[in-house]
């Protein structure tokens, strides 16, 4: 109680003395506040200058051909100066989906046992290397991942899949080890600890009156979790899914060693692809010519656009979803 | 005069030293592949000429010609000679080559040693036309050897490069499928098979699948004791690719005054016929004089001192007839207008 009102106190003139600052005409404050609308609008200028940029690259190429069949046809010709990016595209959304199949569901597990289940002791034990794992190079899992992870799916994980689930169009041909499956199983690895860690924050704020409420009802623990917490925690943990989801589609160094690097198309995840960051960092250092780095940026620009894309619409379900916990519980 | 001020003055006047001094900064940027031979001449030239400093950005071939092109460094450096439209952008650039690489191929089938393919092979396993490794096309040139019947997994790299540029001008010039599909580039539309960033990634596909083959430099292959194939080159001979056999295939290569010539399926009996040179890029008339002098210098020394460092290296170095006619090149070389080196240095 204490605390609170200590808040509260300190709280109170500073709002005051913010508000009343610039029409006192004081002058080191009002420098301060030009100085720091001046850096919150850097961030705009950043992002607009990106853009403008890689506009500005990108025009010879969509001066040749629409946006529409860029993105549309699978031909990618350097030689020839044709580029379509549609293999790009489909490796990054295949890897970044594969990633999230595995990764969620493990991620809020991991979450749900740290906040609800484990004891203290346990939870810090096992938060290091959660945090640690976010801290790893990116070129480090793709060393990894070239010989540990490519060799275990060659020789076991891939011919076990295709015999049990063969069946499926996602599990057939020849076990190369390299391919989407490899990519974004790497890519589940790392964005594990991104969808962990926020998960566990947005549970925290779960109020502990919920849990007891669904207790006295006689809720079993699971009923508990499934009726009061996961519903309360939901946008929360899409917002985390979200943020996860935005690095797998950037990731460029562990994709680009593990993916096989070649631009085709296929519906089986065995099948070596490429992705839209992978294919930028392969080529754009050799690139000469207008045309060959002008695929390359709207490549970019079309990463960029998605991304953006994702964020709105991931901002728009959170919104949704905060509506209504009652009727999702319900 | 306070403290701060003496110290301040006292600063600047060791910064003007440093400057105006008699060392001389020269930068350069460009090509990956020869950046180990080119980081030892520029440290031993250093030794030699102390007042001479050498920094070099090996931030690939692309970038190196960007950056002469624009003349935000001294002197570029590319593994595929210019072309036309880029030539066009940088009036008065030079050629210089110095020392020659080349593109092996790299295997792995366990119990096969000394691997012999022939041009058409090649091109046909990099096409995806040839599947197998017992196809008759590879057997008729590997008689005894035990071949497997197993798939052929092809490697290749994924990254824009100039190893890329000379494998697949060869296969241009031996293959007419090949000219007429993929064609020739430093990154192309690959018909079959993985590709791996780098001659690493290359390497870490190879290594790791059996069955698969792929190509990487020489110096990279020799360096990490790969095994290699032996190709047949123009003169219809099996050759091992070897520093003595790379600069056998500029021997007799006729070198138009810009060296901007490919020299894979090169004839003579010991031609290693994937070779390519590797260049430095410099303007003609160099616009600044002393460092224009002294890079000049730095080249006469490049292309004789400095071919005795090649080898050990894994760099093949330039055969006399080349430096021969390096060194006319370099005596016409002008700085402001006027030649540096006499004829007969």
């Amino acid at each position: 109680m204490q605390r609170a009102s200590e808040i509260l106190a300190v709280r109170k003139p500073g709002r005051l003395s913010r508000m009343a600052a610039p029409a006192r005409g004081n002058l080191p404050d009002s420098v301060w506040a030009a100085l720091l609308t001046v850096l919150g609008l850097a961030v705009f200028a950043v992002a607009a200058v990106i853009v403008v940029e890689l506009w500005r690259l990108s025009a010879p190429v969509l001066a040749r051909t629409s946006l529409f069949s860029f993105i549309s046809s699978s031909r990618w010709d350097v030689v020839r100066d044709v580029y379509g990016a549609l293999p790009y595209i489909y490796g990054t959304l295949v890897t970044s989906f594969v990633a999230l199949v595995l990764a969620l569901p493990i991620s809020v597990g991991l979450a749900l046992f740290l906040t609800e289940m484990s004891p203290p002791r346990v939870r810090s034990i096992v938060s290091f290397p959660i945090a640690l794992l976010a801290g790893i190079p990116s070129v480090v899992y793709g060393l990894w991942g070239l010989f540990v992870l490519v060799p275990l799916l060659r020789t076991t994980v891939e011919p076990w899949l295709a015999d049990a689930f063969g069946f499926l169009p996602f599990f057939q041909g020849p076990p190369i080890g390299l391919g989407y499956l490899a990519a974004g199983v790497i890519l589940a690895i790392m964005i594990l600890p991104t969808i962990t860690s926020l998960a566990i924050e947005v549970l925290r704020t779960v109020p502990l009156s919920l849990r007891e409420a669904a207790l006295a009802l006689g809720a079993t623990r699971w009923e508990a979790i499934r009726m009061a917490v996961l519903p309360y925690a939901r946008a929360g943990i899409l917002g985390a899914t979200i943020l996860g989801l935005g690095r797998a589609l950037g990731e460029t160094m562990a994709v680009t060693m593990l993916i096989g690097n070649s631009p085709t198309i296929s519906a089986s995840l065995f099948a070596p692809g490429y992705s839209l960051p992978a294919v930028i960092a392969n080529e754009f250092a050799e690139a000469s010519g207008q045309l060959h780095t002008g695929a390359l940026a709207v490549l970019g620009l079309i990463l960029f656009v998605v991304t953006l894309l994702l964020n709105v619409a991931a901002r728009l379900l959170v919104r949704l979803s905060r509506r209504g916990p009652a009727r999702v519980a319900a | 005069m306070n403290k701060s001020r003496i110290a301040v003055l006292a600063m600047a006047a060791l910064a003007t030293a440093a400057l105006a001094g008699d060392k001389m900064l020269i930068t350069g940027a460009g090509a990956t592949f020869p950046f180990p031979l080119y980081s030892k001449w520029f440290s031993d030239y250093n030794k030699q000429h102390p007042e001479v400093q050498i920094n070099y950005q090996s931030i690939g071939s692309g970038g190196g010609i960007k950056q002469i092109t624009e003349k935000t460094v001294d002197f570029g450096a590319s593994d595929a000679p210019m072309s036309d439209e880029e030539m066009a952008k940088a009036p008065g650039i030079q050629h210089i080559p110095t020392v020659l690489g080349a593109v092996v191929l790299v295997y792995n089938v366990p119990g096969l040693e000394g691997l012999k393919l022939t041009p058409e092979t090649v091109s046909g396993i990099f096409l995806g036309k040839i599947t197998r490794w017992n196809d008759p096309a590879v057997a008729r040139d590997n008689k005894g050897a035990r071949l497997p019947d197993s798939a052929i997994a092809v490697a290749h790299r994924s990254d824009g490069s100039g190893t890329t540029a000379v494998f697949t001008d060869y296969l241009s010039k031996v293959s007419p499928d090949w000219k007429a599909g993929p064609g020739a580039g430093k990154s192309v539309s690959w018909p079959a098979g993985l590709g791996g960033k780098g001659n690493e990634g290359v390497t870490g596909i190879v290594k790791q699948t059996q069955g698969a083959i792929g190509y990487v430099e020489l110096a990279y292959a020799n360096q990490n004791k790969l095994p290699v194939a032996e190709m047949r080159n123009h003169d219809g001979k099996f050759v091992k690719p070897t520093i003595e056999t790379v600069s056998a295939a500029a021997e007799k290569a006729s070198l138009p005054d810009d060296y901007r010539v490919s020299i894979t399926d090169a004839p003579g009996p010991n031609a290693y016929p994937i070779s390519a040179f590797t260049y430095l890029l410099v303007y003609q008339d160099q616009p600044d004089a002393a460092k224009g002098e002294a890079l000049v210098r730095f080249l006469w020394w490049a292309v004789h001192d400095g071919q005795k460092l090649a080898a050990p290296l894994d760099y093949a170095p330039l055969p006399s007839t080349a430096v021969h006619k390096v060194e006319q090149t370099l005596a016409k070389l002008t700085v402001q207008g006027k030649r540096v080196l006499a004829k007969s240095q």
